[in-house]
């Protein structure tokens, strides 16, 4: 069985995934890469034999990606097309979709062929599972992030790539990035964060963040927050972990006056260690912290500093 | 302009998601409903360009009959007319919530120069209702949208990625999705609330076709297992604390 597989970025893990994904599925595994700037040498090591490479198409513009990959489909007939569950990744298989008419699962966890086919998938930002059915060929889906681990396989076969030039409609292509807005970067990043600290309800107000950004800066890391936080204007949007805010991965996360919403831990599950506090005892977030210290934040926080202060002047 | 924006009314779950008997839906008894904290931004977003630029909004959802509910809290917040395509409550699949819409656009003369909708729905997260639509109707779309300025008959939008942000300028008609973050809505007023009751809302009951995506049923992932070790109460566990940073390498 052949799988296409849409790759975004061959250095980036959920592309990785998304082959290792595929694998699963199909035998041979051909992937597409549009607007690459080189033949990524790391194709073969995820098990691709086939890159087709589509000329042409250098800035994103993601109905005319897509037409690029069905043209493709016509030629190479899969029995599914997969891509990373990405922004992008969802972004370009819908777009195939909506095209071919065809039904299409985002966000898969695992899926088996038949017909019609059978998967689970994430919902609510991975705080709930569906098995469903897939009545479409070939099969359209994105990889739910970690839904596997990147593996390599033991003996890549060589890769043959294929250069093509999709005949794109000038329609397609209306919708295109024609300006890339760098960004003022302010301290360290959510995303990459080593430690980041975040206030709920709980900190009170804009003024009480004060004790989470100290302790954020004492440790190197980024401050987040709630929604409630967010919606009472007390922080900006981009501090928001969630599910319609940040995910992020750091080596500890520290939650002070979160309750632990289904929605805000959809974004912090990355978390390799969890510290919750919080004078309610029975809050959720409990449930999935591994570190708790039971109290007020104006008071825990503070104390935590000035013991960090303590010990590094020792 | 004429603005269109499509919201989806969803459970409000809070710390622990319980489901239904027969798994295919989450159990409600004690919980509120809402809509996407996106779809509340781009309810907003529409709002504000109306109250800028002349014109009307109308929200759009396809939903049970007590979905009116959200549809009535979006017209408090400022939204002219409604429109309530009316279901028995059961999963419509992406593809025939997005002919539904459609169907609704054409009807009405495909009078919408923006077609707003959020990133994502908050419960099925499909990523492609809005990208079906625009295809139906021959548009460009925009997705995740967290900026958008009308200038003359086209509209910049600016998405997130990683190190900065990516800018399309298109014509308009267009569909646009968007993401929370583009601005911060506004709560209803209680005249908002009185207004929204007489503002119009136009209802029909379309038939649902096969879903080719079929939510067999609702899973519960694996909990965390985990059992929170207790630092201590209150300053008093701050040595703790400290004890279990340096453990981790991080001081
Ligand atoms: C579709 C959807 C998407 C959403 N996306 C997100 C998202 O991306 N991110 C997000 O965060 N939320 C999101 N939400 C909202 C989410 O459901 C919760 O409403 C929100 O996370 C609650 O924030 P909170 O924990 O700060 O507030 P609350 O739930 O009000 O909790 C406040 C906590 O603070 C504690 N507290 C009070 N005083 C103190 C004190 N002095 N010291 C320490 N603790 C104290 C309380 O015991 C309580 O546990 C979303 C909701 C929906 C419906
Ligand atoms: N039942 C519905 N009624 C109205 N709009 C919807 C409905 N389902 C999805 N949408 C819109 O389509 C967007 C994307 O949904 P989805 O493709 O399910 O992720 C949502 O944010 C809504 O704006």
């Amino acid at each position: 069985m052949t799988v296409l597989v849409f790759v975004e970025n061959i250095d980036d893990e959920l592309s990785q995934q998304a082959l290792t994904f595929a694998r699963g599925l199909g035998d041979e595994l051909h992937a597409v890469l549009i607007g690459a700037p080189a033949v990524p040498a790391g194709l073969a090591a995820y098990g691709v034999s086939i890159a087709h490479l589509a000329a042409g198409l250098d800035a994103y513009a993601p109905a005319a990606w897509a037409q690029a990959i069905v043209e493709l489909v016509a030629r190479t007939t899969p029995a599914a097309v997969m891509g990373p569950g990405t922004d992008r990744g969802n972004e370009v298989l819908a777009h195939i979709a909506a095209k071919t008419d065809q039904p299409m699962a985002a966000n898969c966890m695992s899926i088996a062929a038949g017909d019609p086919a059978s998967l689970v998938r994430v919902r609510w930002g991975g705080s709930l599972l569906e098995e469903a059915r897939l009545h479409g060929s070939p099969m359209l889906l994105t990889v739910a992030p970690h839904a596997v681990a990147a593996e390599m396989v033991a003996e890549p076969a060589d890769l043959v790539l294929e250069e093509f030039t999709p005949s794109v409609s000038n329609v397609d292509l209306i919708a295109r990035v024609c300006e890339r807005a760098s960004a003022v970067s302010a301290g360290v990043s959510l995303t990459d964060a080593d430690v980041v600290v975040s206030g709920g309800r709980g900190v009170g107000s804009a003024a009480g963040f004060a004790v989470i950004e100290e302790l954020a800066e004492l440790l190197g890391g980024a401050v987040g927050c709630s929604r409630a936080v967010t919606s009472a204007g007390w922080r900006p949007h981009t501090d928001q972990v969630g599910q319609t805010g940040t995910k992020i991965s750091p080596e500890i996360y520290i939650a002070c006056g979160i309750s632990g919403a289904t929605q805000h831990m959809a974004g912090c599950k990355g978390a390799k260690k969890l510290l919750a506090i919080n004078p309610d005892g029975e809050a959720s977030i409990f449930a999935s912290a591994d570190y708790a210290v039971i109290g007020d934040l104006h008071e825990v926080v503070p104390a935590i500093s000035a013991e960090i202060r303590k010990a590094r002047s020792a | 302009m004429n603005v269109l924006i499509c919201v989806k009314r969803v459970p409000l779950t809070g710390g622990k998601i319980v489901l239904t008997e027969d798994e295919q839906a989450i159990s409600t008894r004690h919980l509120g409903f809402t809509i996407s904290p996106h779809e509340e931004c781009g309810v907003e977003e529409a709002v504000r360009l109306i109250e800028a630029g002349g014109g009307s909004s109308t929200v759009l959802t396809l939903g049970p009959p007590e979905a009116e509910e959200q549809l009535r809290d979006m017209m408090a917040i400022g939204v002219d007319r409604a429109v309530h395509l009316v279901t028995d409550g059961g999963e419509w699949d992406p593809q025939a919530t997005a002919a539904a819409i459609v169907d609704v656009i054409r009807s009405e003369g495909e009078r919408y120069d923006l077609i707003l909708f959020g990133n994502e729905s908050a419960d099925a997260g499909n990523f492609q209702v809005a990208i079906r639509v625009a295809h139906a109707l021959g548009l460009p779309c925009v997705t995740g949208v967290k900026g958008l300025s009308v200038d003359g008959g086209s509209v910049r939008l600016e998405q997130e990625v990683a190190g900065g942000r990516d800018v399309y300028v298109v014509p308009m008609p267009a569909v646009v999705t968007v993401k929370e973050g583009l601005n911060l809505p506004r709560y209803p007023s209680v005249p908002g609330r009185l207004r929204a009751k007489r503002k119009p809302l136009a209802t029909s009951t379309p038939a649902r076709p096969d879903p080719r995506l079929e939510m067999v049923r609702l899973v519960l992932p694996p909990g965390s297992g985990k059992q929170a070790e207790v630092l201590g109460h209150g300053a008093e566990a701050a040595p703790a604390v400290v004890g279990v940073l340096r453990e981790l390498g991080l001081l």
